[in-house]
């Protein structure tokens, strides 16, 4: 089960982050989980919100560059080492991860990571397969 | 500046002006016989009635000519205009155009021949002798500027360290082991040495340089005064253009007031490039040679689009060849960066290769110590971004090495949101030049 992640290009200028998250917020959307990867003068913000859809729209009227990238939410034990468990679980099964990070706030006992596969579907089926818990699109809407 | 004035050859560099334009009109009439024989001036002369160098009768004939164009030569290539056969041809120099069509200049053995004394003499009229060491710090290769000065100082019987550009480390250490005497080299090649000396550990007690021939690169008086200071040295201005074989088409003597225009080899006219009107000495205009000396690509009256003007009245050194000043400007949009010519066209052409780029782009050029930085700003065409920064960073790499390809210069490459450019609505003005005016 994927969900979806908005990536968006931004420029490295003044308030352009704010601009975003300003537009998301008038627009009622919560972000559940973000991060940022930059390089000198420009810069990716990776979110997942709770309308995907909406947020797509709002963002492309607003004039930014955004797209939607597929991406897995799996929990993970939240106890040390709990990370290195699943990594070391997918790295012996050929399974790469391009990036990740964590949701903001926990949903269960749990900790929410976002994975981002080179081969999703690949991932998904060795994650189903493996009965380890995906986080679908529909469950973050319930929560 | 040295008392004592050097000739290559007294007479002909002092030759009367109406025995000096005598011997044009007979260079001119053999140059037309050669011209005759290419197809491009075959056509060309014919419509204006000119079908044997007999036609030509004045200097003034000339005027019935059309002027020749960088087109001309790129719509020539490759042997439009060889005006003998390849057999004859021992050299041949290309430079890249604008569009990817190449222009190419053949040479004969006498043609080389020519153009090494031309620099040859150039370089005495600035002191240089048979005693001199010259480190040739310009590329070697199709530019011509490396192999032009290289032959002139080896006629002298200087020696010669064909160094060619970069590895300055290295060259420092031969310039103090070799007790290198002259340079050739660009003015910000120069000016990013004198600001780097201490840090490759050198001190100016370890150079022996006395002359430097500075070129490829416009450059402002002060910057002479700025180098002459640095070094305690002399420095000459250099000019030429690959069109006119390269170095050795007009240099400065030792009074360093205007380059001397070898005009037993090139003659000259300052035009108006709006009307083509001649223009009277001192005032500026766009600069025209034609070769009076060259058998294997004869060139009839060709706008090199520099801007210069002819400096009125002689030089002190008693030559009558008349002297033009430092180039001021261009007619075109050319930039030169450190010392390579590039126009914004050929930038263009690569980035509109590139799906992911939109249609506003901006190229910035700044001066960061004494090196010129290229700076392309682009802006990302939004339906292709797949959001992965992976691809961003690919798409800067990949422009890099295409425009390394094209302009042959490192360029940064900056990335924007669309919308995040200047634009325009008349004639866009893509082309940002900080540095310093002249």
């Amino acid at each position: 089960m994927k969900i979806t992640q908005i990536s968006v290009f931004l420029e490295n200028k003044k308030g352009r982050l704010y601009e975003v998250s300003e537009l998301l917020g008038v627009n009622k959307i919560n972000i559940m989980a973000l991060t940022i990867a930059e390089e000198r003068n420009f810069g990716v913000l990776r979110v997942i919100v709770d309308k995907p859809g909406k947020a797509l729209e709002v963002l492309k009227q607003g004039g930014f560059i955004a797209t939607l990238t597929d991406i897995v939410a799996v929990e993970v034990g939240d106890y040390p080492g709990g990370l290195a468990t699943i990594l070391k679980v997918f790295s012996e099964h050929d399974i790469n991860v391009e990036y990740m990070y964590g949701f903001v706030e926990k949903f269960s006992e749990k900790a929410l990571l976002v994975f981002r596969f080179d081969d999703t579907d690949k991932a998904l089926d060795f994650l189903k397969n493996n009965s380890i818990k995906v986080v679908g699109t529909q469950d973050l809407e319930n929560l | 500046m040295t008392d004592t004035l050097n000739y290559r050859d007294e007479t002909l560099e002092t030759l009367g002006r109406s025995e000096l334009q005598n011997l044009q009109l007979k260079n001119l009439k053999e140059t037309v016989a050669m011209a005759l024989k290419t197809q491009f001036y075959k056509k060309r002369l014919n419509k204006v009635g000119i079908k044997a160098a007999d036609d030509i009768q004045t200097l003034a004939d000339l005027n019935k000519i059309p002027f020749t164009t960088k087109d001309d030569l790129r719509e020539c290539y490759p042997q439009g205009l060889l005006a003998v056969s390849t057999d004859e041809v021992v050299r041949l120099h290309t430079s890249s155009g604008t569009t990817g069509t190449p222009t190419v200049i053949y040479h004969t053995q006498q043609d080389l021949d020519n153009w090494t004394e031309l620099v040859t003499r150039g370089i005495v009229a600035c002191g240089v002798s048979r005693k001199d060491i010259l480190q040739n710090m310009m590329s070697y290769g199709l530019f011509t500027g490396g192999l032009g000065l290289h032959y002139g100082a080896e006629r002298l019987g200087a020696m010669v360290i064909p160094a060619s550009s970069g590895n300055t480390k290295r060259q420092l250490q031969m310039m103090k082991d070799f007790k290198t005497t002259m340079l050739h080299i660009t003015p910000s090649y120069m000016l990013h040495i004198a600001s780097r000396l201490e840090e490759f550990g050198f001190t100016l007690g370890d150079l022996n340089i006395k002359k430097a021939f500075l070129g490829a690169e416009p450059y402002s008086e002060n910057t002479r005064k700025k180098i002459e200071a640095f070094f305690g040295i002399d420095v000459y201005n250099c000019y030429g253009l690959s069109e006119m074989n390269g170095p050795g088409v007009a240099m400065e003597c030792v009074y360093k007031n205007g380059l001397h225009v070898w005009e037993d080899a090139y003659f000259m006219e300052i035009i108006d490039s709006q009307t083509g009107k001649l223009m009277l000495d001192g005032e500026e205009g766009e600069v025209v040679f034609t070769t009076l000396q060259r058998r294997a690509t004869p060139l009839l009256r060709y706008r090199t689009r520099d801007i210069s003007y002819v400096f009125p009245g002689t030089c002190k050194c008693r030559r009558t060849h008349r002297r033009i000043s430092r180039i001021i400007g261009r007619t075109d949009d050319m930039l030169i960066i450190n010392g390579a010519n590039v126009f914004p066209s050929q930038i263009e052409e690569v980035l509109m290769r590139m799906p992911e780029v939109g249609n506003n782009y901006q190229i910035q050029v700044e001066k960061v110590g004494a090196l010129d930085r290229l700076i392309v700003k682009i802006e990302i065409y939004s339906k292709m971004f797949s959001g992965e920064i992976k691809q961003l960073e690919n798409l800067k790499i990949k422009i890099q090495q295409e425009l390394r390809a094209s302009i042959v210069i490192k360029a940064m490459v900056e990335l924007h949101e669309p919308g995040s450019l200047p634009t325009f609505e008349g004639k866009a003005k893509r082309v940002i030049d900080n540095r310093p005016k002249l």
